[in-house]
């Protein structure tokens, strides 16, 4: 007998909701990678922005986050079998956090991983919803003409209750 | 590694239904494993299966759904359209292909 895969087309009825509330240039990444992962599922996937993670939508903003090495005791140069850090104390020095934005980008980038727009592009383009947060508009003095093109509504507290209703929910 | 008779063909298939022997594959098989899965072929499905399974040669890794896009040139979009729901895993299917490996 022939065994075919079970791609369970119809038989998912999972839906995947992401709140984005960092705005760094690391914690963007790991939503992103997932909300792509659910996709490629079929599953129904939609992201929330929020606070800081509302960066992650500013038109302006969006190609520019940042990622500091200043309290993240984690931070170490990618060697493998050795851990060589850099003193804590020299992370707040002036170009510290220009310096590990642009390894992390060279790193995404050889390793064929899009920047934050591409990827979002990437993410509409299969089928995910993004939405913003009405309070994080409000506080940032932004509406809709200065967020990214795929974003699908700013939406409030109630609306997002409502529309994440059965889902399974991830806060980054 | 189990056998299957695939288009009268006798294929090595992994637990899944997968292909695992490149070699083994040729047209007749992908339209098949397309037909299992409810996928008609037209030549769209046909150039997008062929430059996977170059792809793969030169590889050795099945290309995600983001370098059929940004290598091969063929859309997000548009792969959703060709292979629903699960792109990925049904395109290495049907090229008698392993499932991509890679994140993104």
């Amino acid at each position: 007998m022939t065994v075919i895969p079970n791609f369970d087309d119809d038989a998912t009825d999972r839906k995947f909701v992401i709140i984005c509330s960092k705005g760094n240039l690391d914690m963007a990444y790991p939503a992103l990678v997932l909300a792509n992962a659910a996709l490629g599922e079929g599953i129904e996937t939609h992201l929330f922005f929020t606070f800081w993670g509302f960066d992650m939508i500013i038109d302006s903003r969006m190609d520019d986050l940042q990622f500091s090495p200043a309290g993240n005791t984690s931070m170490h140069f990618p060697v493998k079998d050795k851990t060589i850090r850099v003193p804590q104390a020299m992370m707040p020095l002036p170009g510290m956090t220009g310096m590990a934005t642009k390894m992390l980008k060279e790193q995404l980038d050889a390793m064929d991983i899009p920047p934050v727009r591409d990827f979002l592009d990437q993410i509409v383009a299969s089928g995910g919803h993004l939405w913003g947060c009405q309070m994080s508009a409000d506080m940032n003095k932004v509406d809709m003409d200065d967020l990214y093109e795929g974003v699908a509504d700013i939406i409030n507290a109630s609306d997002f209750m409502e529309k994440t209703d059965g889902a399974q929910l991830l806060f980054i | 590694m189990a056998k299957a008779t695939i288009a009268g063909k006798e294929v090595t298939v992994n637990e899944e239904g997968f292909l695992t022997e490149y070699d083994e594959w040729d047209e007749e098989v992908g339209t098949e494993l397309a037909k299992n899965i409810d996928v008609e072929m037209t030549d769209e499905h046909w150039a997008l299966i062929k430059w996977l399974r170059e792809d793969y040669k030169e590889t050795g890794e099945t290309a995600t759904t983001r370098r059929v896009n940004t290598t091969g040139g063929v859309p997000t979009k548009q792969q959703f359209t060709l292979f629903p729901k699960k792109p990925a895993k049904k395109m290495s299917y049907v090229a008698g292909l392993p499932k991509p490996k890679g994140c993104v």
